[in-house]
């Protein structure tokens, strides 16, 4: 049998939640044109998962996803200034119509 | 230092002397006078270290303290009858997260119809909350008994919300002399809160998560665990205590004689003249004793079971109703002595603020004592009624 | 970014609410104690081993944040620790305007130094979309259906700010998560006040309102743009800031997207309502001279 840690009154670990990889919730990802992206934040900023970030990459600030935790909401989609995200459909939905 | 005081100000001073960070409440009768006591000591700058609310209702009063106690403060509050019962929804919750809000309960009746006069319907509709719950017969034991419910609350073996019933007006209000605690003795005997967790940006941990059901149970067992645990800690605290101050009231209950047929068991101020109306009928000859029921919460099952052991005839004096079965009180004595042949008498007194003279005392326990009543439930002190649409 | 509130919480995609709390603890720098009520934003980010949160938090219950949080202060006060963090609520819509307004009104009157913020999802999301005191009128709630006789909710959107104001606390905003940078700049404006503060935001509720996630921060924007959720700012009792809205749009450009609203194209008492509607925007309109 599994023991199981009862924290004291219902007290819990902060930042657990990190365990759920959210990732696979969405049938689109967002993915980012970096030669578009001026790293403004935008979508770091409204991002409701906290998964895209802007980071230096090759000597270039850019937005990454992080598709562990992105759920395909298309917010950053939707409030980038510069156009440089594109939602595209995971290979697992991509299903043949015949 | 003895002084005649009144049980709202035994209280207000045992609870100063105890040094709470946090007091909030709202006034009701016959709780009143002890947060307006409070509120003059803190007024005059007597309560160092502590914030004194007063709330826009008791269910914002509890509220507030399990905020301040989940902060790390040490939590003190009062109320009576509906204060109580609109505060239900927030003891349970406190006690589910392990808060050591300690609390006096002024006993009152609850409406409908509206009485402000004593019975302890209120604490009894609290009873399956988490809450350690102890009733005092007089002011002095209320008075020493407030830094024992702070210790035994925030025992790390513990962590409950603990209520300290009294009876409202019959003590909360009656003059009474009293010894009263010193800022020394107490302070010896009263650590300060060191909450094994507190909210602090130092450690960001997460209060009242909630608990799907592979979790849910646990944490229901563990705080029936707890609640075993207290026994101890109760027993413990009480005794250490009794050895400093000199005033012995028992564990969690008291007898007066052990070779009783018939037994008394009451719990609160009643005690006191049953008690005296047992020795009269035990100077005729009469074999009668009191059990005295201090600890209602953690319930002392064994110490019960022993305490009547070779009684005949028990007769619970209930002050409260658990309609639609037997008295709550009943209800743990049938259950302490299951499997005994034992005669039980329910008899409810005293709902309401209904006196209950020395006579029908008498009456009561000599019926009980000539067989001239059956075993069961009944009122006594009641008169006939008939009910009507008017 | 630090980590004051991780992913890998159960929010909806293209949930309103965690925008409005992860801006507002940026803001803060994560120095803060949280008070939530019972509701969406405590069900996805505060199971038992599953916390999202990276600043100590506390969840009491559905009508108590106010008081719990009034506590804490406290607490903190008596403990002289109160340069640890601000206070900060994270109550919903049906939390704040309906079944906790009690409490509320409690922390403002004795005016605890405690931020307090209305995440305005504008209903009991949680629970399914019931009906709280800030739906707006005509929205098809589960418990304000709109049928064959009834156009879904009749009653108005109460009035929080003006109540909050009303308490006479030093701060008062309203906010949108259509603009974060907003939200961040008055919660750094509001804890510069002692004292109890309120910030409501709005919140688009996927879920709720039937909408999709890239329709989230759009009609969120709309709902201002249409002056149905004016942006203002009060600072001790004075209106001091509003934002204008250059050719303010016609409300059916907010309502018809939303299947909320949708019955109200062809319910017979439709077009009474989105009447009434647009009166209200026009109404706030005027109120706090949005138009430019
Ligand atoms: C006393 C009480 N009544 C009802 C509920 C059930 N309940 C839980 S959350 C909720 C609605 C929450 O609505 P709101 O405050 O607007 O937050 P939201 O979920 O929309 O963000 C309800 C009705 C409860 N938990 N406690
Ligand atoms: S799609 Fe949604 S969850 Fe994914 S990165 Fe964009 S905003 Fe975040
Ligand atoms: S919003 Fe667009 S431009 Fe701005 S950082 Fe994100 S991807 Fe780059
Ligand atoms: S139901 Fe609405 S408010 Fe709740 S998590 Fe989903 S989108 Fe957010
Ligand atoms: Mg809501």
């Amino acid at each position: 049998m599994v023991k199981v840690k009862i924290g004291l009154g219902g007290v819990t670990e902060p930042l657990v939640s990190k365990n759920m990889k959210t990732g696979d919730w969405g049938t689109e990802y967002p993915v980012v044109d970096e030669e578009k992206c001026t790293a403004c934040k935008n979508c770091e900023i409204y991002c409701p998962d906290g998964c895209i970030k802007v980071v230096e990459k090759e000597g270039k600030k850019v937005a990454v996803p992080d598709y562990d935790y992105c759920k395909g909401c298309w917010v950053c989609f939707t409030v980038c200034p510069a156009d440089a995200i594109k939602m595209e459909v995971k290979e697992l939905y991509k299903v043949e119509v015949c | 230092m003895r002084k005649v005081v009144r049980g709202f100000y035994a209280i207000a001073h045992a609870v100063k002397l105890c040094k709470p960070n946090v007091i909030c409440a709202y006034p009701i009768t016959p709780q009143t006078e002890i947060v307006e006591n409070l509120a003059a000591m803190h007024a005059e700058g007597e309560l160092e270290n502590c914030e004194y609310i007063t709330a826009e209702s008791e269910f914002g009063a509890a509220s507030i303290l399990v905020g301040a106690s989940a902060a790390g403060a040490r939590t003190f509050t009062a109320t009576s009858s509906q204060g109580l019962i609109l505060m239900s929804e927030v003891l349970y919750n406190a006690a589910g997260m392990r808060l050591p809000i300690v609390m006096v309960v002024a006993n009152r009746a609850l409406s409908a119809p509206l009485s402000i006069w004593n019975d302890h319907q209120d604490s009894m509709a609290m009873r399956d909350a988490g809450i350690i719950q102890v009733y005092v017969e007089n002011n002095q034991e209320a008075h020493d008994l407030v830094p024992v419910a702070f210790r035994v609350a925030e025992d790390k073996r513990v962590m409950l919300p603990f209520m300290l019933c009294m009876d409202g007006f019959k003590l909360t209000h009656a003059y009474e002399p009293i010894e009263l605690l010193e800022q020394e003795i107490i302070d010896a005997f009263l650590p300060p809160y060191d909450p094994p967790v507190k909210m602090t940006t130092k450690k960001p941990l997460t209060f009242g998560a909630y608990a799907p059901p592979p979790y849910y149970m646990e944490f229901r067992a563990i705080m029936h665990d707890a609640m075993e645990r207290a026994r101890k800690v109760i027993e413990e605290a009480m005794k250490e205590w009794s050895s400093i101050t000199g005033r012995d009231y028992g564990g969690h209950t008291f007898t007066d004689y052990d070779e009783a047929e018939v037994a008394v068991v009451a719990m609160g101020s009643i005690v006191s003249m049953a008690r005296d109306v047992a020795e009269e009928m035990r100077k005729e000859g009469k074999k009668v004793g009191v059990l005295k029921i201090r600890t209602f919460r953690p319930f002392p099952a064994d110490e019960v079971r022993k305490a009547l052991e070779n009684v005949d005839k028990v007769i619970v004096l209930e002050r409260a109703l658990s309609l639609g079965s037997d008295g709550p009180l009943t209800l743990e004595v049938k259950s302490a002595l299951y499997g005994t042949s034992k005669e039980i008498h329910t008899v409810v007194v005293g709902l309401g603020g209904r006196d209950v003279p020395r006579d029908l005392m008498v009456k009561i326990i000599s019926e009980v004592y000539e067989g001239k009543v059956k075993p069961g439930f009944r009122f006594e002190g009641i008169h006939e009624y008939e009910e009507v649409i008017p | 970014m630090s980590e004051y509130f991780a992913p890998g919480h159960g929010a909806c995609p293209g949930c309103g609410l965690t925008i409005a709390v992860r801006n507002t603890l940026e803001a803060l720098e994560g120095k803060v104690f949280v008070s939530n009520s019972t509701g969406c934003l405590e069900i996805i980010s505060s199971m038992y081993n599953r916390s999202a949160w990276g600043v100590p938090y506390i969840h009491s219950l559905f009508e108590n944040a106010g008081a719990v949080a009034a506590g804490i202060e406290a607490a903190l006060k008596a403990l002289g620790r109160k340069d640890e963090g601000h206070v900060v609520v994270f109550a919903g819509d049906g939390a704040t305007a309906d079944i906790g307004i009690g409490t509320l009104s409690g922390m403002f009157d004795r005016n605890h130094d405690v931020l307090y913020i209305c995440l305005d999802n504008e209903a009991y999301q949680n629970t399914g979309n019931q009906q709280s005191g800030l739906t707006p009128p005509g929205a098809n709630t589960t418990t304000t259906p709109a049928g064959k006789i009834m156009p879904g909710k009749l009653g108005r959107k109460k009035d929080m700010v003006s109540i909050a104001v009303a308490h006479g606390i030093p701060y008062v905003a309203s906010a949108s998560v259509a603009f974060p940078m907003d939200i961040r700049r008055k919660v750094k404006r509001a804890v510069e006040f002692e004292g109890a503060k309120y910030i409501q935001i709005h919140c688009p509720c996927v879920t709720g309102w039937g909408i999709q996630g890239k329709d989230a921060v759009p009609l969120a924007r709309l709902a201002v743009e249409t002056a149905l959720y004016p942006i203002v700012e009060f600072e001790n009792g004075e209106l001091v800031k509003v934002r204008k809205i250059k050719d303010r749009k016609p409300v059916e450009e907010y309502l018809k997207p939303q299947r909320r609203f949708r019955h109200l194209f062809r319910h017979p008492e439709g077009k009474k309502i989105l009447e009434m509607i647009q009166k209200i925007a026009d109404e706030n309109a005027k109120r706090y001279n949005l138009d430019i």
